[in-house]
């Protein structure tokens, strides 16, 4: 499956798919609107120091540790491969938080988990992290899965 | 301090209503123009820095930002004009020669800008390049000047070196060093991918751009950085470089602070020591000297590489390329004083030199009327903007064009001139590795591509249009083109006729 995947090399720690994540998540049609004012909640981090910096976000695994832990079992994973959450059944008590290796999963405005669905859910169809990257260092694209 | 008698040339349009304090802006201004303050929840920008070069405007993802004019205005003086004002402050502030980037902005005449294309009616048909063969390849190089024969009366086919072009275009000389790595990167593999050729300028090759060596024109200039035998090589073509538009009588100085690891190692010259290209080829002093040079080159590469040598455009061009013509070089480089630099002192980019345009017309003219048109190639440069440009050079003459300011700003530059002060926020002339990593070469390299496909295409329809299917009938082919505007001297100059007649 396509996944999202960041090329260090090119990351400007600019922390631009943070606010187009948060952005594209907020189901409104202007990015002030959506934005101003307000903290944000993106399903993506720029992380790294002053030498070098890189965006996480949900590796969609194959065998995801955080489906597995999901004690309300609000986490899936689709047909596709995509691990998804089900806002109506997190009760968040932040146990995927706890085991995820990457910190791909973090509470939303709301206090409930919130993680990379790869804007599938939000109708963008291509996640706006990618779309909206500068230099071309967060790419979708199908990659053998080591 | 005292005071400062320049007021800010710029003023940062923030959009309060837009500005989501995200902090792009901040972390991408080289210049630091841009702060947040926390205490007061608001964005705060230093216009003294702000060099006008809209990296934070193009990123910032509400367009909250933009950069305009300071209405803030000397009283007008039509003599005493406010860009000489300042630098009559800035000198008497600093006692320091001024320097200036890229091509002169001042607004002398473009001649392009006065030439007309013709185009086919009723009489003779146009061509269209989308259903038709159209022949866009160009070869550089000496023209055989008759045919000759071997002993057995067999035709004698082999040439001096040509170097073959997909498209009448060439990306000019940018060392390494005036540009970044990426930058390099981006022209090397574009120049491959669309079957033209990069110039590495006088800073050396960089070990990883060997394999472009098919498509690279090594130079050798007067400071010799860079140079051995593994260089002319490399490259597909090798150019002297006796003078640039934007300095002609100058040399050119890289600080010391810009040669720093791959740079020093390229350049063969040690880390922090200025590499200081002198104004004159001390070994070059008469055309017998530069047939000297050219010749060594020749002999050093097995006589497999044409020579360029490239000239900036003065008042005597036509004498100097005739001599050029005569030297052994296959091919004859002009930048006109329009051309770009990473740096110049501002009164020789501003003052110097002469319009490439009248120096192209002049010299294809005394190059045939002495009849030694053939024994070279002529490629332009010094502001070549766009496809027109190419065809009307080529009509006045030109075999191929030589561009730079274009592909530069293909890769993002936006002409704010400040190259002299390596803090490109586009990642291009600079070697701040932070800021050299905004140029992804993934990115440049498929923007060069792109750009000259255009180009390529348009530079057909105009072809098309004329009824002329390819280059070489193109060439030198002045009667395609009119002036408008002009005076009788120029057009004269020019050899073209005025629009009407």
């Amino acid at each position: 499956m396509k996944r999202v995947y960041v090329n260090e090399e090119w990351c400007l720690g600019c922390h631009l798919c943070e606010y187009n994540c948060a952005f594209a998540n907020s189901g409104k049609p202007n990015m002030a609107v959506a934005l101003k004012g307000k903290p944000i909640f993106p399903n993506i981090h720029v992380e790294g120091d002053d030498k070098i910096t890189y965006a996480v976000s949900c590796r969609h695994c194959e065998d995801p540790i955080c489906v597995r832990s999901c004690i309300a079992g609000a986490l899936s994973k689709s047909d596709a491969g995509v691990v998804q959450i089900d806002h109506s059944r997190c009760v968040g008590c932040y146990t995927c938080l706890l085991v995820c290796p990457y910190g791909a999963l973090a509470p939303g405005a709301d206090g409930l988990m919130s993680k990379c669905e790869l804007c599938l859910t939000n109708g963008l169809g291509e996640p706006a992290c990618v779309a909206g990257c500068p230099n071309r260092a967060i790419v979708y694209e199908e990659r053998e899965v080591i | 301090m005292g005071i400062d008698y320049i007021v800010p040339e710029f003023e940062v349009d923030r959009n309060e209503q837009r500005c989501i304090h995200c902090r792009v802006c901040e972390c991408q201004c080289a210049n630091e123009v841009h702060s947040y303050s926390k205490e007061a929840g608001i964005m705060l920008s230093d216009e003294t820095r702000c060099v006008n070069c809209q990296r934070c405007v193009s990123l910032c993802p509400t367009r909250a930002l933009k950069i305009v004019k300071n209405p803030c205005s000397f009283r007008e003086n039509a003599n005493w004009q406010p860009d000489l004002i300042k630098e009559v402050y800035r000198q008497a502030s600093t006692g320091g020669v001024l320097l200036s980037s890229m091509g002169t902005p001042k607004p002398y005449p473009v001649y392009w800008d006065r030439i007309l294309i013709n185009a086919s009616q009723v009489t003779n048909p146009s061509i269209d390049p989308l259903r038709e063969p159209m022949e866009t390849k160009v070869f550089l190089g000496k023209r055989p000047e008759k045919i000759s024969r071997d002993p057995e009366g067999n035709l004698i086919t082999k040439l001096p070196p040509q170097i073959t072009l997909s498209m009448p275009v060439m990306f000019s000389a940018m060392s390494y060093g005036s540009i970044s790595y990426n930058a390099h990167a981006s022209l090397a593999r574009a120049a491959t991918k669309l079957g033209i050729l990069y110039n590495t300028g006088e800073g050396g090759l960089h070990e990883d751009f060997y394999r472009y060596g098919p498509n690279t024109i090594v130079q050798v200039a007067s400071g010799r950085f860079g140079v051995h035998e593994g260089y002319l090589e490399a490259g597909a073509a090798i150019e002297i470089k006796m003078g640039q538009g934007a300095k002609p009588g100058i040399g050119g100085h890289l600080p010391g602070a810009k040669i720093v690891g791959d740079v020093s190692r390229t350049r063969m010259i040690p880390e922090g020591t200025d590499a200081i290209s002198p104004a004159p080829h001390h070994d070059i002093y008469s055309i017998e000297d530069l047939r000297q040079l050219v010749y060594s080159l020749k002999e050093a590469t097995n006589y497999e590489k044409p020579v360029i040598v490239k000239v900036a455009a003065v008042h005597n061009i036509a004498a100097i390329a005739s001599g050029i013509a005569r030297s052994g070089a296959d091919i004859i480089a002009i930048d006109g004083f329009r051309g770009g630099t990473g740096a110049a002192p501002t009164r020789i980019r501003d003052n110097v030199g002469i319009p490439i345009e009248l120096a192209l017309a002049s010299v294809d003219r005394r190059l045939r009327d002495e009849g030694i048109r053939g024994n070279v190639s002529l490629v332009v440069g010094g502001s070549i903007r766009c496809a027109s440009d190419v065809v009307k050079a080529i009509a006045l003459g030109a075999d191929a064009c030589y561009i730079a300011t274009a592909a530069l700003l293909a890769l993002g530059c936006h002409l704010c001139r400040t190259c002299h002060s390596g803090k490109c926020n586009w990642g291009i002339a600079t070697q701040r590795p932070d800021l050299v990593k905004r140029l992804n070469p993934d990115i440049g390299s498929e923007r060069l591509v792109n750009l000259m496909n255009a180009w390529r295409h348009e530079i057909m329809e105009l072809m098309g249009g004329m009824g002329i299917n390819s280059i070489e009938a193109l060439k030198g082919n002045r009667l395609m083109l009119r002036g408008v505007g002009l005076s009788g001297k120029e057009l004269e100059i020019l050899g073209i006729s005025h629009a009407g007649e």
